[in-house]
């Protein structure tokens, strides 16, 4: 079926390639096998659902969506990018779910002046001293899940956290920015490997160390594998789980099931925000997939719609870069998150919110929001970005 | 309140070693007998945690899954052996290492197209919860089930090893090749069965380990890693050397996770600790290796 929809798109394309800028190509490389595939999928998914609803098209060209797994390698995912960029020449790069994997692949785009549109890692170094012109932010800064849950954690006066994250850089800056905002004590402070999915010896730890509350880092399957062990241990009656939103967002909920009830998390995005967008985003998510759109699914298709914007505020001519940037920090389109804005480093300015995980009128389990954490924050990296 | 932590910590090292056990009494024995390197030892371990999704899904019960994974796994294993590694034992052992790493990318990709890059197995649902051992000392009921597992497969192999008739044709295999064959016995045979019985514990440690981690392709790689290590600190060829070095393993992997970074913490500035805790911990046990290669070349337990 998709593949049906490129060739297509292809025919469509070879028609009509007299003309300058008769389609706009787009490269999407993204983690679309293995335990946190679910992640990659979806951002593609809604990614796709907005071509569809748009008629096939971005910005009023046709679009051509080329899609690769980078099977959770950077060397694999540099290797896609490097093909689409050099020889593909997409005129768009998208799809990294992992920052480690993007942070190896982008610079074949910085180099080439391809512009990068983030629907997911915005790591800090990016956001700071070494902002890019041509990298766009979609999401969220990496650091901004993880701030908003510090200042829950502070509001709800928690005495002790216990953080965990992999070694990675996204797991560092998840910590650093809980911190930021948390002003109780840490019971400790735990970085295990990327991509482990045994934590029996840190929950072990964890029961040890008796802290009111636990925050975890754990995207993709290593989510999964640690909050079934962490309800497997019976460590969930005595010790409140806190997540970023996406580690208990509708692809962790699948799995993990009815363990997940009463977790408390943050997002910029929840499936019951009153917007216009939203509400057509999610009952055509729901409708094409059989499925709930995870927060992964918004910021693929507030992705797109970003590109469809900037296509369209440039006329088509996605040949003249400096233009296509211009209208991509306009970033005029209705967001699935309400409105928006992008700062001088191309990252977002937007509100957070607190969730938790109840089950909605037809017994599903979903996320509710329950208020509003930070209004219009940005990052704390801005002031280290020379870009004006 | 330590020695809850320190219990559980000991079981938990005990569950890992256990397990990689299973994978390195098949590899040990292989590499002890027939002097073959397998490098798609790890192979069979996926294919037997696909093989048990299937079959759980199929039979609606996941007792009836596994047990029917762990023979159709062993069938594939003697397959494996008479079609394509039984030409191989001739050859020096570069030769077994580049066959075999082929072998292991050609069954990812067959895998891939027979499951797909992944296979749901979920956990059985009377088991998902935890287990109260000792007052205040609270343990998941599914890892007390692979730990019993592992004990009983690990006394089985050792009574069948020690005082059956094929356990001697293997002791006899592995501490001298060329005066077994001298005496007569039917080497074809008996490689084809000790392959088949390494396949059918790298089911058993595949399917059990599953619902825990993850059945996905390419899920034998990592863990072939530690099995090597395993023989290696055990010495080659030894059963009693394979259960010794995988609970050394099991145990110095756990604690490093578990100790290592608050170690580190006593006496190091956090910003230091906190860097170098996970990144020792994670070399801890190709350390240890490194250590007993040093005092004892040919392993703990070495066979011959």
């Amino acid at each position: 079926m998709k593949n049906r929809f490129v060739l297509f798109i292809l025919a469509l394309g070879l028609c009509v390639t007299a003309q300058a800028a008769s389609k706009v190509k787009v490269g999407f490389v993204s983690t679309l096998s293995g335990p946190s595939a679910a992640l990659g999928v979806d951002i593609r998914d809604a990614f796709q659902l907005a071509i569809k609803l748009n008629g096939g098209k971005l910005g009023g060209l046709p679009a051509e969506l080329l899609v690769a797994d980078d099977q959770f390698k950077p060397d694999v995912g540099r290797q896609a990018a490097e093909k689409m960029v050099k020889l593909d020449k997409v005129d768009f790069l998208t799809g990294f779910v992992f920052s480690n994997i993007m942070l190896a692949s982008v610079p074949v785009a910085f180099e080439n002046k391809t512009i990068y549109v983030s629907p997911n890692a915005a790591p800090s170094p990016l956001a700071g001293k070494q902002c890019n012109p041509y990298f766009f932010v979609a999401s969220w800064p990496n650091d901004a899940y993880h701030e908003a849950a510090g200042q829950h954690a502070t509001n709800k006066s928690y005495r002790s956290v216990y953080l965990i994250a992999p070694n990675y850089q996204a797991g560092k800056d998840s910590l650093a920015g809980f911190k930021r905002f948390y002003k109780g004590s840490i019971a400790n402070e735990v970085y295990t490997q990327l991509g482990q999915l045994d934590y029996s010896a840190e929950l072990a730890q964890v029961r040890a160390a008796k802290p009111d509350a636990l925050y975890i880092f754990l995207p993709g399957g290593m989510g999964i594998n640690f909050i079934k062990q962490f309800v497997g241990a019976g460590l969930s009656s005595s010790i409140q789980l806190l997540t970023p939103g996406f580690s208990s967002d509708q692809d962790i909920i699948r799995p993990v099931g009815d363990a997940l009830l009463g977790t408390f998390d943050t997002a910029h995005w929840a499936l019951d925000l009153d917007n216009a967008a939203n509400k057509k985003f999610v009952a055509a998510f729901e409708k094409e997939y059989k499925r709930l759109p995870s927060v992964f699914a918004a910021q693929g298709y507030d992705t797109a719609l970003m590109i469809d914007a900037a296509v369209r505020d440039v006329k088509g001519k996605v040949e003249d870069t400096e233009a296509v940037r211009k209208a991509l920090r306009a970033a005029r389109f209705q967001s699935v998150r309400g409105p928006f804005k992008l700062n001088r480093n191309q990252y977002p300015i937007q509100n957070y919110y607190l969730r938790v995980v109840a089950k909605d009128s037809q017994g599903r389990l979903v996320n509710k929001t329950m208020g509003t954490i930070f209004k219009d924050r940005g990052d704390a990296y801005v002031e280290e970005c020379p870009m004006k | 309140m330590t020695w809850i932590l320190i219990a559980e910590q000991s079981l938990n090292g005990l569950q890992f070693g256990l397990m990689l056990f299973l994978l390195a009494a098949g590899l040990t024995l292989v590499f002890g007998i027939m002097d073959m390197i397998n490098l798609a030892h790890g192979s069979l371990y996926m294919l037997g945690a696909f093989l048990a999704a299937s079959l759980v899904q199929a039979t609606g019960s996941f007792l009836a899954g596994v047990l029917l994974a762990i023979p159709a796994t062993a069938v594939l294993g003697m397959l494996l052996e008479v079609l394509v590694l039984r030409n191989l034992y001739q050859r020096d052992h570069l030769s077994q290492v580049l066959a075999t790493f082929a072998l292991i990318l050609i069954l990812n990709e067959a895998v891939r197209l027979v499951w797909g890059s992944d296979a749901p197995l979920p956990m059985p649902a009377s088991l998902s919860g935890p287990v109260e051992l000792l007052p205040g000392l609270f343990y998941p009921a599914y890892r007390l089930l692979i730990i019993a597992v592992g004990l009983a497969v690990a006394a089985f192999l050792f009574l069948f090893i020690s005082k059956t008739r094929i356990g001697m044709l293997v002791r006899a295999g592995a501490s001298n090749r060329e005066m077994a064959l001298a005496m007569g016995v039917n080497i074809r045979v008996l490689f084809t069965a000790v392959f088949g019985v390494g396949a059918a514990l790298c089911a058993v440690a595949g399917a059990l380990l599953a619902p825990l981690l993850a059945v996905q392709v390419g899920m034998g790689e990592n863990i072939l890693i530690l099995a090597f290590v395993v023989i290696v600190i055990g010495g080659i060829g030894s059963i009693r050397g394979a259960l010794v070095g995988a609970l050394v393993v099991g145990m110095v992997d756990t604690i490093g996770r578990a100790f290592l970074p608050i170690a580190f913490g006593a006496f190091l500035p956090p910003q230091f600790a906190s860097a170098a805790g996970p990144a020792i911990a994670s070399v801890s046990i190709y350390l240890l290796m490194a250590v007993v290669l040093f005092v004892k070349p040919q392993g703990l337990f070495p066979a011959r």
